[in-house]
């Protein structure tokens, strides 16, 4: 490795609190890019972000609290107001047509690109606390990550040139 | 100096990226990687990617709709 190399290696942590379908996408994403630009990169699972490391992705999204939310339709723009989001099926009219406007814009899925951050080496801490309190089981996440709590995450936060919160 | 080609076309941000850091890691130091991406933002995203990584970008150009990369393995 050349010297200038190594003074561009560089580390990233982020923390992944959410895992809607839409909020899935930025850690993936950023974790996935940094790694594919040799930044070393740890990813910590707590909260709501946790089920992201679960072995089968069933992911949704709402259109509750979001009134940025605006699909393209028909060469338009539609707004998703909150009280629709009360209606059966409108959530998962809406996680459907986010998915399918996906696949046709060429975006990953959160499936591959969680695939492609355990590939390339991205390291994946899940939330201790989390995992109790929330009663979920190891054996129902991913292989190769890890169980840690805020310490183990502050550790790897302290001497990473990156730290981000999503 | 081998040559290879990525054909990145359809693919959206970070794909094209990904893609590309795949092939080179399995290229040899001084082998060119040909990419044809269409997504827009790939020509800035392959700059800053070259830069940070020590890759070299021969070339950047746009071609109709098309986005052309040549990236020398560093």
């Amino acid at each position: 490795m050349l010297d200038a190399d190594l003074e561009n290696t560089k580390s990233m942590s982020i923390i992944v609190t959410k895992g809607s379908l839409d909020w899935a996408y930025p850690p993936f994403i950023l974790a996935t890019t940094a790694a594919a630009m040799d930044i070393e990169t740890t990813m910590f699972f707590t909260f709501y972000g946790l089920p992201l490391l679960k072995k089968k992705l069933d992911l949704k999204m709402t259109t509750l609290g979001n009134p940025a939310m605006e699909m393209p339709m028909a060469g338009m723009h539609m707004k998703m107001p909150n009280m629709v989001s009360m209606i059966p099926g409108v959530d998962r009219a809406a996680t459907t047509m986010m998915k399918n406007l996906m696949a046709k814009k060429g975006v990953a899925s959160i499936e591959d690109l969680r695939e492609a951050a355990v590939e390339s080496d991205v390291r994946m801490i899940a939330c201790q606390m989390t995992l109790d309190l929330f009663e979920y089981d190891k054996k129902d996440m991913i292989e190769g990550i890890e169980l840690g709590g805020a310490a183990t995450y502050m550790e790897v936060a302290a001497k990473s040139h990156i730290n981000l919160f999503i | 100096m081998a040559e290879h080609t990525l054909n990145a076309e359809g693919l959206n941000c970070p794909l094209p990226i990904l893609k590309a850091k795949k092939m080179l890691k399995g290229m040899a130091s001084g082998d060119i990687l040909k990419i044809s991406a269409t997504d827009p933002g790939s020509a800035a995203d392959f700059a800053a990617f070259c830069t940070h990584t020590g890759n070299e970008l021969l070339n950047s150009a746009t071609e109709g709709d098309l986005y052309k990369f040549e990236i020398k393995r560093s």
